[in-house]
């Protein structure tokens, strides 16, 4: 005898709607980041502080228009800060608190599992990138207004690769060697990986932080589309970087 | 020095070199075939599961057969090869050898996830999500959910709904993976060491649980190393050790009395000489003090044997206290076929 009437668990098993796992999965992921004060530090406050910085401060070296570039090289940092450093820390941690675990369990497919945290880490993208670009607006950016769909595109494509990148660190390792590794990266990406100075030494362009942060300048800047270069080099970077963590990232 | 490990026992025990009869025919290539029994079609079916990490063998040849509406446990010491058995049936780890059919289907497989609820061990969720957006997450992922906010309360855990899961405790951490797994309404749920970290008061509420799944028709597999925990809430014990079933049954099965494996239990004063009891009792009877002051008689235990034992302690001039004629407990059955002493 329970205490539970009877044909309470009376078995109704089934998958829910496809597009209703993808919107609460993906926001899930979003409303976690947008919670967490680390996150928050990393990808909005750091950020709009160096954007203020580099728009004012003449002693740092930045082409005219000042105020532009300034934005193109936070834009680009931005986007490294939540979908690299940001997501491989949280899915060190994910993993060490068996999240993956517990939604691979789930009526969740494996290919949503990824879109919905690919579509968290967009959200996420986007809201930085829009109180960035008010910012940028107020210290005297003048967005030519064709640049709008390659800034889109830029986005996507950041956000892409440098969460496959993100991945490939957080999907691996113990959390706390993720967490320091994934900022210490970012700290180096920003100074001498062509992101808050301009690329001094040729290979530097192979990176993608410089790739971004030059097809930002072209996107933001002048409102051109990006040289095929830099965009060459970020499809590289992320279909590797894919490629590799597909085998390497473990559920716990 | 374990007991019994070399005694025959009173139910089936699976010999180390035994062949299991469903190796052989084995494989997803026997679903509907004309020769299976007419029983519907397994729950959980393995058979010859093997799997190593390294150069150890976890699971080494295990053969597991559920009926749909039963719980079935899996008893066996920590490392047994439980938690390894059961991942591979939840689709978590690849077997090295052998086959495993989960409700007829492939383990893992995009068709089989939504029918199934699984609790791994430890549980599961984000660091920073609180407890109803995990569980409503999850729900999300089923057609036709039972309600999170019911399910929450029943569980206990409404005082925390708003916790993050890093700041629940063990125990609620436990409870919520509990409540992931039942949400989707399973017709197959896999628990891993449900209790695990849960007081007294959760370990209850967590067997009324799966008592009313059962009663509800659904299939539960869960692993324990507690023996109360399968012997109340299993239809079937399979306790397994080294990666091998050492003996399977029905907890009444595994504990059965032969007739001359009964124990007399009685407590006295420390120290009383065995060996005069033994002679004065029937031959065939061994007497240990198996703990300071606690004695057993070992062996077919008649009236006869009883009052021996009681007019000898009279003669001693000491009262036999706490005298019971009992049944070898699930406990005994276990220790006798894991063996006694402590595992790293």
């Amino acid at each position: 005898m329970t205490t539970f009437a009877p044909g309470t668990f009376k078995p109704k098993p089934g998958r829910g709607s496809l597009a209703k796992m993808l919107f609460v999965h993906a926001r899930t992921e979003a409303v976690l980041t947008l919670r967490n004060g680390e996150q928050i530090l990393l990808t909005v406050l750091i950020p709009l502080a160096l954007l203020v910085a580099l728009s004012v401060m003449p002693v740092i070296p930045m082409p005219e228009p000042r105020a532009g570039s300034a934005a193109a090289r936070i834009f680009a940092l931005a986007i490294i800060s939540s979908a690299f450093t940001g997501q491989a820390i949280a899915l060190g941690f994910d993993r060490r608190y068996g999240v993956l675990k517990r939604l691979a369990a789930s009526a969740l497919p494996r290919w949503l599992l990824v879109s919905g945290r690919v579509c968290g880490a967009l959200v996420v993208a986007v809201l930085q990138i829009a109180l960035l670009a008010v910012t940028a607006l107020v210290l005297g950016w003048r967005f030519p207004l064709s640049g709008l769909p390659w800034l889109a595109l830029l986005i996507v494509l950041g956000t892409l690769t440098f969460g496959a990148l993100g991945v490939l660190l957080g999907g691996a390792l113990r959390a706390e060697i993720v967490l320091a590794l994934a900022n210490i990266i970012w700290f180096v990406l920003l100074l001498v990986g062509g992101v808050a100075l301009s690329a001094s030494v040729g290979f530097v362009h192979l990176l993608p932080s410089a790739a971004l942060a030059e097809a930002m300048e072209a996107a933001v800047v002048h409102g051109t589309a990006p040289g095929v270069g830099p965009v060459a080099v970020l499809v590289a970077w992320g279909v590797v970087a894919g490629a590799v963590a597909t085998r390497t990232t473990r559920l716990t | 020095m374990s007991r019994g490990r070399d005694s025959p026992t009173p139910f089936h025990r699976v010999r180390e070199n035994e062949v299991p009869t469903q190796l052989s025919a084995g494989g997803p290539d026997r679903i509907g075939s004309p020769d299976v029994s007419p029983n519907p079609q397994p729950a959980v079916e393995v058979s010859g599961l093997v799997k190593r990490y390294g150069s150890k063998t976890a699971v080494d040849g295990l053969d597991l057969v559920q009926q749909p509406g039963t719980v079935l446990a899996l008893l066996g010491p920590n490392g047994a090869g439980k938690t390894s058995t059961v991942e591979i049936c939840e689709g978590f780890r690849q077997a090295d050898g052998g086959s495993v059919r989960v409700l007829g289907l492939a383990p893992g497989s995009e068709e089989l996830r939504p029918r199934i609820g699984v609790m791994p061990q430890g549980g599961g969720g984000y660091p920073g999500i609180r407890a109803e957006e995990m569980l409503n997450l999850v729900a999300a992922c089923a057609a036709d959910p039972l309600d999170p906010r019911w399910l929450i309360d029943v569980l206990g855990l409404g005082g925390a709904a708003r916790i993050p899961y890093k700041r629940l405790s063990g125990g609620q951490q436990q409870r919520l993976s509990l409540a992931c797994a039942l949400i989707g309404r399973p017709e197959l749920v896999f628990l891993d060491e449900p209790t695990a970290g849960m007081d007294p008061q959760a370990r209850r509420l967590v067997w009324d649980l799966v008592a009313a799944l059962r009663d509800d028709g659904v299939t539960v597999l869960l692993t324990t190393h507690l023996m109360d925990e399968a012997e109340t809430l299993a239809d079937e014990v399979v306790i397994i050790d080294q990666g091998r079933v050492v003996a399977q049954g029905s907890p009444a099965e595994l504990t059965a009395n032969r007739p001359d494996d009964q124990q007399l239990r009685f407590r006295a004063r420390p120290g009383l000489d065995t060996s005069l009891l033994s002679a004065a009792l029937p031959e065939g009877l061994k007497v240990r003090e198996v703990t300071r002051g606690q004695y057993v008689v070992e062996g077919m235990i008649d009236p006869q044997v009883v009052s021996t034992v009681t007019s000898w302690c009279a003669q001693q001039g000491v009262l036999a206290e706490e005298l019971t004629v009992a049944r070898r407990s699930l406990e005994d059955v276990f220790l006798d076929l894991t063996g006694r002493e402590l595992r790293s």
